[in-house]
């Protein structure tokens, strides 16, 4: 018998709609609240909530902290790369332009290219922010033992 | 009584639970609660700035005020002291001077101030109505924010995820990479 039972029971059920609900944020940026940097906070604070109730090694299991620590790096080089990529599909004799998104679609009508741009970018936010908040509690919760029961 | 004066004392009442939450976190030892209290400030705050309007700010404060922050901290306070040193008796009147100055100035500030929601502040006007303007044809992107955040201002959000980049790196440096801590532990019992 877990000494957690309710706890566990609920954040079980929790967890997946936190991360839905950060990807929800992710794709909606757009269009209501949020964004990149939001979606990764809440995506990091689902698999945060699971380090707390199921312990480091469980976490650790599930998310492993060398997948963190390239996610870091990964989201940055999502950003500029797209960046990268405007500035080499620009069309012929238009002015090249470091993340110029317009270049990525040719709908400019619907400015097709900026949605794309937008949310490839926001992945790259979401990439980084998310891998850093875990990397950065890794760190920290690396360093002492899980919080005993009699402090709960 | 118009809908415009309900808000404004829910903003009063917003202030005042945020001054009440500052004071008890400068009053109290425990640094648990003094945690768990910041994080019931950054959930105020978030409050008030939804009560004015700006959600995306809200929605971050909730997120990283009132979430990571809070559980970072408890994480520092596990790797420190769970209790603060009490402060000397003795009263600090030069730093009282400096604080009681400072909000007289603010004080003497106020009346400056443009009116909340005023559209010819310069805050709303010049730039900020351009980007309002501008947006749908440029964009065509719905919310504004999102458009100035990740199209107008790119190369701005580009620097500030090479900055949180740069924040984790720093930390990993100095405190490991989240594996070895423990173990290193375990060899020396």
């Amino acid at each position: 018998m877990s000494p957690h039972l309710i706890l566990r029971v609920v954040s079980k059920l929790l967890i997946p709609l936190i991360v839905i609900f950060g990807l929800y944020v992710q794709f909606h940026g757009d269009f209501g609240p949020g964004g990149g940097f939001q979606a990764g906070v809440i995506i990091a604070v689902a698999v945060i909530l699971y380090a707390l109730i199921f312990g480091m090694d469980e976490a650790r299991r599930a998310v492993p902290p060398g997948a963190v620590r390239y996610g870091t790096a990964l989201g940055v080089l999502i950003y500029a790369g797209v960046g990268v990529a405007t500035l080499f599909m620009g069309g012929a004799g238009e002015p090249l332009n470091f993340l110029d998104y317009d270049a990525l679609h040719p709908d400019q009508g619907h400015h097709t290219g900026q949605h794309y741009g937008i949310l490839l970018v926001e992945l790259g936010v979401l990439t980084t922010v998310a891998s850093v908040m875990l990397a950065i509690f890794y760190a920290f919760a690396g360093r002492v033992p899980d919080i005993p029961d009699e402090e709960w | 009584m118009s809908h415009a004066d309900l808000t404004q004392y829910l903003d009063y009442t917003l202030i005042a639970m945020l001054l009440a939450v500052g004071f008890s976190i400068v009053r109290l030892r425990n640094l648990f609660a003094v945690v768990i209290l910041m994080g019931v400030y950054s959930l105020l705050c978030a409050a008030w700035f939804v009560s004015l309007d700006a959600v995306d700010v809200a929605f971050t404060e909730a997120a990283v005020g009132a979430g990571i922050s809070t559980v970072l901290m408890l994480g520092a306070m596990l790797l420190t002291a769970r209790e603060s040193e009490p402060a000397g008796a003795g009263r600090h009147w030069a730093a009282f001077a400096v604080v009681a100055a400072a909000g007289a100035a603010l004080f003497f500030a106020i009346p400056d101030m443009p009116v909340y929601g005023d559209a010819e502040s310069p805050a709303n006007a010049y730039l900020g109505r351009d980007f309002m303007e501008r947006t749908p044809q440029d964009i065509a992107v719905p919310n504004v924010v999102t458009a100035v955040l990740a199209s107008y201002r790119g190369y701005d959000t580009f620097g500030e995820t090479v900055v949180v980049f740069t924040a984790a790196l720093g930390v990993m440096l100095l405190l490991g990479f989240g594996t070895g801590g423990r173990r290193k532990e375990e060899e020396e019992d």
